[in-house]
């Protein structure tokens, strides 16, 4: 419950409008798509960095804890407000404040939607290549904030390597600003780059400087189908190995392919056993040169087709088919525990068997699909959780998963982060010297811990 | 067992992935998460766990929604929130009491004399009540009344309703199909054209016409403030009247009565009346938008109306969108002598009217229609052509507000005209 005097000071920050405390809209703001739920007591939606800091400063001062939401799209609980306390959702903050075309730069408030983003700068001949999956929905801030991936990560790097500059507002209540406009920069240390997957903890983000590239002149996305998973993973070894970096290279499992086969636009025929979804960008003759070598490179491997989109609206068509992915898993079984390892590229096929013995060995569906051009996989767990003994099974199954990944050489995370839904297992990953530097980082930018508290590090 | 209740299996769909939010014509103007899909599927979610009353909040928040569908075909688990945000409001209708506008809709509904009367009045005190805009074949009322405020846009109200216009049945040559006309109230009170334009198109190709005098109001307007016993009643006097005539096909041209026919008894009958239910399969089964069928009997358009030279483009009405049905009126449209078709963008996307949503949240609903209008200015179309009548009146009125100078007609209209001799 929120004091009153907490209430009435918040009002006079945003404005009457702009801040609740009524049931309902806790109740809106209670979730993410990991399905947790944590009821907050207040959200506020401020205008600019300015609100901000005073939100914080107040916060700071009266010990609450504030939790920074975009689109509340996350896939690792980073913006669900356990323990109570306010949101502070930054979607009024959502212009487009310049383009730079001579210096190839965009600056952007943080509630601006990625795919927004995409569509100005692409009317301008520019691109700005992160393409997380939820790209039409969730929020460059909380890509900035999670260090989100995507596809096009294989070829173009995640969020942070666009990221040339923030600016920040602290949890007391200090606006600073990070990097800059420059394309290299190295005075003092470089708090752009720790900022960029910190999940919200360190600061609120209320504006992005981003780098943007030309806009490749065309592209071909392409769809190989294959009768087994084992096939499509040694052509993407392969293909890599031939040395053509696609600007995309997806996978689907068999289980993936059949979830999506009930929508009518699904491309993949039900009985394959995996599919790759491969897309090349570039000049016009290069991109055609890619695509004849790409198909001779995966011939001989299990492939059982092979089709390019012949126009913009069919490679749309593939793409949505993948995008509807993740969310439709839920006809396997209602619950989903979804991880995003990553192993080195060449590790693929191990990490695939792997994970099958896993699923043998629990009996539990587990899907498997993703950007599979990087080594990063979105493996999911698919469980009834009202049967008993099924979370159990999940959860020893996760630990094998990430045990598994880390042998290889990879990591527990490509792209979701940890937030609550990894913040048990970190310890598998990170070494006590690591885990004790970073909370130190913590301490010194929110020596009250009331910046999203809870998130990564276990308490 | 209620129709929330009925619905519980189709809440726990949902995932919460938030696609709904690049997507609800409501949301992209609130920007709150109470009014997105999501947000309300939470929200119908925590009235069946008891978190949360069926409260005054509550009912503000399923309001706030537009039955237009859009996020029902994006959601990657097929969650049908429109039918889910149906159900809230049914609970909430019999728990708090119909919405003040919707008490007056049930009384004019279950007394369709009173909408004779109505617009024959509205018609002849039309100059003292209204207002014309200049250019326009629109109006604005002198006076403020409730619900209404001073610079909201009138169509004109028919002098005579078009079911008092024409014979219970129009005998056509004894091989072609028996077409069950439903005309549904727009089109019978206000744009009487539509009715006329659809007449004439089933006549060329000869068929039997029936036009029901009996007929009643689809109930979309009822159910969609919650009101489910009047919706009930219009449906199985409807039901009764197709059952009576036994057509080959029941042709709308609404799309929202369309939907209502086709989609809605069906679905919500199946709770509410289950005897009516078992009935209504096979009219339902029926049902067919004109353009449709028209499209399917091989319509030709004429070449009369060539010479008025206009560059043309096409509003999807969600109803007709949602139904697939967005093929048929193009392939009219795109083959009209003396016209150019253009394709707008967010050709697809909900002009606002949501029925009755238009009238407890005028302004966003003009937001949302004021997006509609910069596609159709931006498309350099004269004329907007669209398949319902209500989108129709929406959409003219976002255009008599920017000045520009732009017609709005239905598809049955344009090609009624192509063949007149």
């Amino acid at each position: 419950m929120l004091e009153n005097h907490i209430l009435k000071k918040l009002k006079s920050i945003v404005g009457e409008d702009n801040v609740t405390v009524e049931s309902h809209d806790m109740l809106c703001y209670s979730y993410d798509a990991t399905q947790m739920e944590f009821l907050p007591d207040a959200v506020v939606y401020p205008a600019r960095a300015e609100e901000v800091s005073q939100i914080l400063k107040l916060a700071n001062s009266e010990n609450l804890a504030v939790f920074p939401r975009g689109a509340g799209s996350g896939f690792s609980g980073g913006s669900l407000p356990k323990g109570g306390g306010i949101v502070l959702v930054t979607t009024r903050m959502n212009k487009i404040v310049r383009i730079d075309t001579e210096n190839l730069v965009a600056v952007v408030e943080p509630g601006v939607v990625t795919f927004q983003l995409q569509q100005e700068v692409e009317r301008l001949g520019l691109f700005y290549p992160p393409d997380p999956a939820s790209l039409r929905f969730s929020t460059l801030g909380g890509n900035v904030a999670e260090c989100a991936g995507g596809p096009r990560a294989v070829k173009y790097g995640v969020t942070r390597e666009y990221v040339l500059g923030l600016e920040v507002v602290l949890p007391n209540g200090d606006i600073i600003r990070t990097g800059g406009e420059t394309m290299k920069g190295v005075v003092g240390y470089d708090l752009t780059r720790l900022i960029c997957g910190s999940e919200g903890t360190l600061g609120v983000i209320t504006r992005i400087i981003l780098k943007l590239l030309p806009l490749p002149e065309t592209k071909k996305t392409m769809l190989a189908v294959f009768s087994s998973i084992d096939g499509a993973a040694r052509a993407v070894s392969a293909i890599i190995r031939g040395k053509i970096i696609p600007s995309t290279l997806e996978f689907m499992d068999h289980t993936a392919i059949r979830c999506v086969a009930d929508h009518s636009q699904s491309k993949i025929p039900e009985t394959a056993g995996a599919a790759l979804i491969i897309e090349v960008d570039g000049d016009r003759d290069l991109v055609e040169k890619q695509a004849l070598a790409i198909h001779e490179i995966i011939k001989t491997m299990d492939l059982l087709s092979f089709k390019a989109a012949k126009d913009a609206e069919e490679a749309e068509e593939l793409w949505e088919t993948r995008r509807k992915v993740s969310p439709s898993l839920r006809k396997v079984n209602p619950h989903k525990i979804n991880e995003d390892i990553v192993v080195p590229r060449s590790r693929v096929p191990e990490i695939i068997r792997g994970i099958e013995a896993i699923r043998e060995k629990y009996s539990v569906p587990i899907v498997n699909f993703g950007h599979a051009g990087d080594g990063n996989i979105h493996v999911n767990i698919m469980i009834d959780k009202d049967i008993p003994g099924e979370a159990e099974k999940a959860e020893m199954a996760v630990k094998d998963i990430f045990r598994a990944a880390l042998e290889l050489g990879g990591t527990m995370s490509g792209e979701h982060g940890v937030g609550l839904s990894k913040s048990p297992y970190i310890t598998m990953e990170l070494t006590p010297a690591q885990i004790s530097i970073m909370k130190a980082v913590k301490r010194a930018f929110d020596p009250n811990n009331i910046l999203n508290p809870g998130k990564i590090f276990p308490d | 067992m209620s129709l929330l209740k009925s619905v519980e299996k189709e809440i726990r769909k949902c995932v919460k992935c938030g696609v709904c939010r690049a997507h609800c014509p409501v949301f992209t103007e609130l920007g709150r998460e109470p009014a997105v899909a999501r947000g309300k599927v939470a929200l119908a979610s925590a009235v069946l766990s008891g978190k949360t009353g069926l409260d005054a909040r509550l009912y503000d928040d399923m309001s706030k929604c537009l039955l237009c569908g859009t996020c029902v075909e994006k959601c990657p688990n097929d969650v049908p929130v429109d039918r889910i945000v149906m159900a809230a409001r049914e609970a909430l209708a019999r728990k708090r009491g119909l919405k003040s506008f919707h008490k007056a809709v049930r009384q004019v509904l279950k007394r369709r004399y009173i909408m004779n009367i109505g617009a024959l009045t509205a018609s002849l005190l039309s100059p003292l009540i209204f207002r014309k805009v200049p250019g326009k074949s629109g109006l604005r009322l002198r006076l403020p009344l409730p619900f209404v405020g001073r610079d909201r846009y009138f169509p004109k109200i028919a002098s005579k309703p078009f079911l008092s216009r024409y014979p219970e049945i129009i005998p056509g040559q004894p091989d072609k199909p028996r077409v069950l006309y439903f005309v549904g109230c727009m089109t019978n009170f206000i744009y009487t054209d539509i009715g006329d334009s659809a007449i004439s198109l089933l006549r060329s190709l000869g068929c039997t016409i029936i036009i029901p005098k009996a007929q009643q109001c689809c109930g979309f307007p009822a159910i969609s403030g919650g009101d489910a016993p009047t919706f009930a009643d219009l449906a199985e006097k409807n039901i009764e009247i197709f059952e009576k005539y036994r057509p080959d096909h029941i042709v709308t041209a609404c799309a929202s009565c369309g939907s209502a026919l086709r989609d809605l008894y069906p679905e919500l009958l199946g709770e509410l009346r289950p005897q009516l239910a078992r009935r209504c399969g096979d009219s339902a089964g029926k049902v067919l938008d004109a353009v449709v069928l028209l499209h399917n009997l091989g319509l030709k358009p004429g070449d009369s109306g060539a010479g008025q030279k206009a560059v043309i483009t096409y509003h999807d009405p969600c109803h007709l969108r949602r139904r697939g049905i967005t093929k048929e009126p193009r392939d009219f449209l795109k083959c009209l002598p003396g016209k150019v078709f253009v394709e707008m963008e967010q050709h697809g996307s909900c002009c606002g009217l949501g029925g009755t949503f238009n009238v407890y949240h005028y302004g966003t609903s003009l937001a949302i229609n004021s997006r509609k209008c910069d596609s159709i200015i931006k498309s350099g179309a004269d004329l907007v052509v669209t398949g319902c009548p209500g989108c129709m009146m929406q959409i003219a009125g976002g255009l008599s507000k920017t000045g520009a100078k732009k017609r709005v007609l239905h598809t049955l209209e344009l090609l009624s005209k192509s063949l007149k001799p």
